[in-house]
């Protein structure tokens, strides 16, 4: 009975995989305001409004191709999702990107007293270690489509690390604009692989802005300006993979941090969308956005009970690859966290730093301070009693420590330092551990 | 006063294609009255039925975002440069 159902499945995936290949299920994008329909070109905003574009696509179409059983047959990727992804034909940059481990924390869950806990661990996404490799990998495959062959970016350092090597990798000519003052691991991580790094002496919002202006003028493809409608659908798969990696269901509870406050929106959208397409029941699941304290535009407008975000002139937090002043979706991420019934909360640099070593020690997990930020915030929701303690909860970890280690170098500590002589080395374990010779 | 105000992709199909207006203002708000008079249409991808700058759209003075120096009341004078940018994601 049991290999008969995985023939029948098998079966399934076959005809459905053909299916695809004659129904596209990306049909158009679509203002986020205003709803106009736009054709799935290089363009970003909608012409009446200035509104987001975002991309639809055909439910019917996915529902009658996807199953669980189609995706649970297929690579262990974020492209085994790939019909709730705005591409046309087949993925062709990034193909080992996601799938990233879903760690059952108990150890972390323990020390912050609270039944059953997760972390999702995109600090080990391939191939530049965050979760701007899910993003990257469909703006630079739909870049291709678009027939484009040089490709930039505005960045705090992650997505410049992804954008070069994913440019690398697909053979295509790339520019990476960051803040000139960033980490310089992350300055090093754009740089090895041969991209054109232009530092700007500015914050991040003013290289958006010098972006936003290039990228009208030379036609290139900018993952997060011309190219965003089809950029930001990427870090759905974080959400379609949680909800899959839980055994097909929404946590109750996810904890995302937030710069710009996309990637809270779209994991937000994964779970409509797995719902719509029927691929998991509709329990309630609320999300929560996380920020430093240095810089929390998101945070503040929740905290004062507004949906206007105003502006931060100038970040000033450890958490670099946060610090964007003008969030362009606060809006939106605003309204997901008010409509699931989640809230924000953010944390100080010290607070960050504790928490980088609390998932450190704990679960074996080296987070960048982005991650430092979302464990911090999700202990003073849960100590708040704003996450209840008995039901589940997902971290995600969005990038790796190593990136970002200048932060917390100097509260670490060094390595106790002796000669290579056994009686030094008992004089300095002793005092902790009784030696089990005696 | 007639300052320069550069105009994102997605609106010059209303400026015959141009980067770069010269209208008159004392303000933000005048200039963005002088950019109606001269290319009709205009405004209202920019503002609300409140005369608000829609929540998208992000507004310069040189280097300066509005929302950091007087909103709409912000001065302009000669040898300064307006932009208008649309949000756009991180990071």
């Amino acid at each position: 009975m049991v290999s008969g159902a995985v023939f029948i499945h098998g079966s399934w995936w076959v005809e459905n995989t053909r299916f695809m290949d004659r129904r596209p299920t990306f049909s158009h994008l679509r203002c986020r305001e205003c709803g106009r329909e736009y054709p799935k070109e290089a363009i970003h905003v909608c012409e009446f409004d200035f509104g987001p574009l975002e991309a639809a696509y055909d439910y019917n179409a996915v529902k009658e191709i996807l199953s669980r059983e189609v995706i649970s047959q297929r690579t262990r990727s974020m492209w085994r999702y790939r019909e709730l992804l705005p591409i046309d034909g087949q993925p062709s940059v990034g193909l080992h990107t996601g799938f990233t481990p879903l760690v059952r924390a108990k150890r972390l869950a323990e020390r912050l007293g609270v039944r059953e806990l997760y972390i999702k661990n995109d600090a080990v996404n391939h191939p530049t270690l965050s979760f701007k490799d899910r993003v990257v990998s469909v703006a630079l495959t739909r870049a291709r489509e678009l027939g484009m062959d040089t490709v930039a970016c505005a960045s705090t350092g992650n997505l410049a690390n992804s954008v070069a090597a994913n440019a690398a990798a697909a053979g295509l000519r790339s520019f990476v604009l960051i803040p000139s003052d960033l980490e310089p691991s992350k300055i090093v991580n754009s740089l090895v692989f041969g991209t054109n790094v232009i530092g700007i002496q500015g914050a991040y919002d003013q290289v958006n802005r010098l972006c936003s202006e290039i990228a009208g003028k030379y036609g290139w493809g900018f993952v997060n300006v011309n190219l965003r409608p089809y950029y930001a659908e990427g870090s759905k798969t974080m959400g379609f993979e949680i909800i899959e990696q839980l055994g097909w269901q929404l946590p109750q509870h996810t904890v995302v941090c937030m710069a710009s406050g996309s990637l809270l929106t779209k994991v937000h959208k994964a779970y409509q969308e797995f719902i719509k397409a029927g691929l998991v029941d509709a329990t309630p699941a609320s999300i929560y956005g996380a920020q430093a304290s240095g810089c929390s535009p998101i945070v503040t407008a929740i905290k004062s009970g507004t949906d206007v975000v105003r502006p931060v002139p100038k970040p000033r937090t450890i958490a670099k690859s946060l610090s964007i002043g003008t969030p362009a979706d606060g809006y939106y991420a605003i309204r997901t966290m008010q409509d699931t019934g989640g809230t924000a909360e953010d944390a100080s640099d010290a607070e960050i730093i504790d928490a980088i070593k609390l998932l450190a020690e704990t679960e074996g997990i080296f987070a960048e301070t982005a991650g430092g930020v979302t464990v911090a915030c999700a202990r003073k929701l849960i100590e708040s009693g704003r996450i209840p303690r008995d039901e589940s909860i997902v971290l995600c970890i969005t990038g790796y420590g190593l990136k970002t280690q200048e932060a917390i170098t100097e509260h670490v500590g060094a390595p106790a330092l002796i000669q290579p002589s056994l009686r030094e080395f008992e004089a300095l374990i002793e005092p902790h551990t009784p030696s089990t010779l005696n | 006063m007639s300052v320069p105000v550069r105009i994102p992709t997605p609106l010059r199909k209303l400026t015959y294609n141009q980067e770069v207006v010269q209208v008159e203002g004392a303000n933000v708000r005048e200039v963005l009255d002088s950019l109606e008079s001269a290319f009709p249409g205009l405004k209202e991808r920019i503002c609300d039925e409140h005369n608000n700058i829609r929540r998208f759209v992000n507004v310069f003075v040189n280097d300066e975002d509005i929302r950091f120096l007087q909103e709409s009341d912000t001065p302009v004078k000669t040898g300064d440069e307006v932009s208008i940018v649309p949000a756009i994601a991180g990071g």
